[in-house]
């Protein structure tokens, strides 16, 4: 399988209700809360486009923008 | 179609606390439905009352949001009079098993085309955290100040003993399995329940000091394993997760096509 190509961490910080649970369960601890309480992407280069984060959102406001590796597609 | 062509946006962000299970199975169940390509106008979701039966209200199908705990009746009459629909239920638990505890047993026992999803936190969040008929023995409850003393159902007994055709149980930790299972629950012919654990952090989750929501998704991690696992083998105290039945069965709506046709047999309609 081509490996993912991360292009954007997209989050919605209207629907944010910052419960956390992306925070805790990023394998490589891409996200973090910030001072309002709301998720963002402060190591984007470490992402590994799992998209657990976007599975486990309570909240819908996560979606991860991936391209495939070595083709265009 | 993307997930979000699934939602209904204009209502969202959505009325659950945050950290609540109730939103990543909502999560799940789209991701299920994008990923079998169906079309949302073939869709109908039926729910009940309670925090779980809201769910209704944010997906863009056909939704009916009916009485507490007769989701499955209304349901069974949506499948008759439409049976190529694919009819979805999301329940709480007090809404599947209490109140609706006998709706539920009867359209198992049909064996009717219906997926059943019973979104169980163990308690009644929207009513401000009463214990319920799954919250078991041990629990702290507004209305068990000194903890509970009922037995609670196992869902997955009681589905298989009742005759239902799919049983499955996953948790809100385990959300690509829990997508897994629902499009497999969606795509059997026959009566599907697949038992979600979810965890409300703001009534269960604080009354018994199981912490915040993620604190109790680390307790869904520790606490189930996986049907036919060694762990679960070492440990069998575990909570089993994964597909428990999965049979053909003849399914209610095809027998009753039989029956009118054998009923119109020689007549003109």
């Amino acid at each position: 399988m081509a490996k993912k190509k991360l292009l954007e961490i997209m989050i919605n910080r209207d629907w944010c209700k910052g419960c956390g649970i992306c925070v805790q369960f990023c394998p490589t601890k891409v996200l973090e809360l910030d001072g309002r309480e709301k998720v963002v992407a402060v190591r984007p280069e470490d992402c590994i486009c799992c998209k657990m984060c976007e599975l486990r959102c309570p909240d819908l406001a996560i979606e991860v923008l991936t391209q495939e590796g070595d083709k265009d597609e | 179609m993307a997930v979000k062509d699934y939602l209904r946006e204009r209502f969202f962000p959505h009325m659950w606390c945050p950290g609540c299970g109730h939103g990543t199975i909502l999560n799940a169940l789209v991701h299920a439905v994008e990923e079998l390509e169906l079309n949302k106008n073939e869709i109908v979701m039926v729910s009940g009352i309670g925090c779980s039966a809201r769910i209704s209200g944010y997906v863009d199908f056909h939704s009916l949001h009916t009485l507490h705990g007769r989701a499955l009746a209304f349901a069974t009459g949506v499948k008759l009079s439409r049976p190529n629909l694919k009819v979805l239920v999301p329940m709480g638990d007090g809404d599947a098993l209490a109140i609706g505890g006998n709706h539920f047993i009867h359209a198992a026992r049909r064996n009717i085309d219906i997926t059943a999803i019973v979104m169980n936190n163990r308690i009644y969040g929207m009513t401000g955290g009463q214990f319920s008929p799954l919250s078991g023995p041990g629990v702290k409850a507004t209305t068990a100040p000194y903890t509970t003393i009922d037995n609670n159902f196992d869902v997955v007994e009681l589905a298989k003993a009742a005759g239902a055709s799919f049983v499955a149980r996953s948790t809100a930790y385990h959300v690509k399995e829990s997508t897994e299972l629902l499009k497999k629950a969606i795509l059997h012919k026959g009566f599907s329940v697949v038992e979600i654990l979810s965890q409300c952090p703001t009534h269960y989750g604080r009354k018994n000091k199981e912490g915040d929501a993620v604190g109790m998704l680390e307790l869904q991690k520790t606490n189930t394993a996986k049907l036919g696992s060694k762990a679960l083998e070492d440990n069998p105290g575990l909570i089993p997760r994964g597909i428990f039945v999965e049979k053909e069965c003849p399914e209610y709506c095809e027998e009753y096509d039989k029956i009118i046709a054998q009923a119109m047999k020689g007549r003109n309609s």
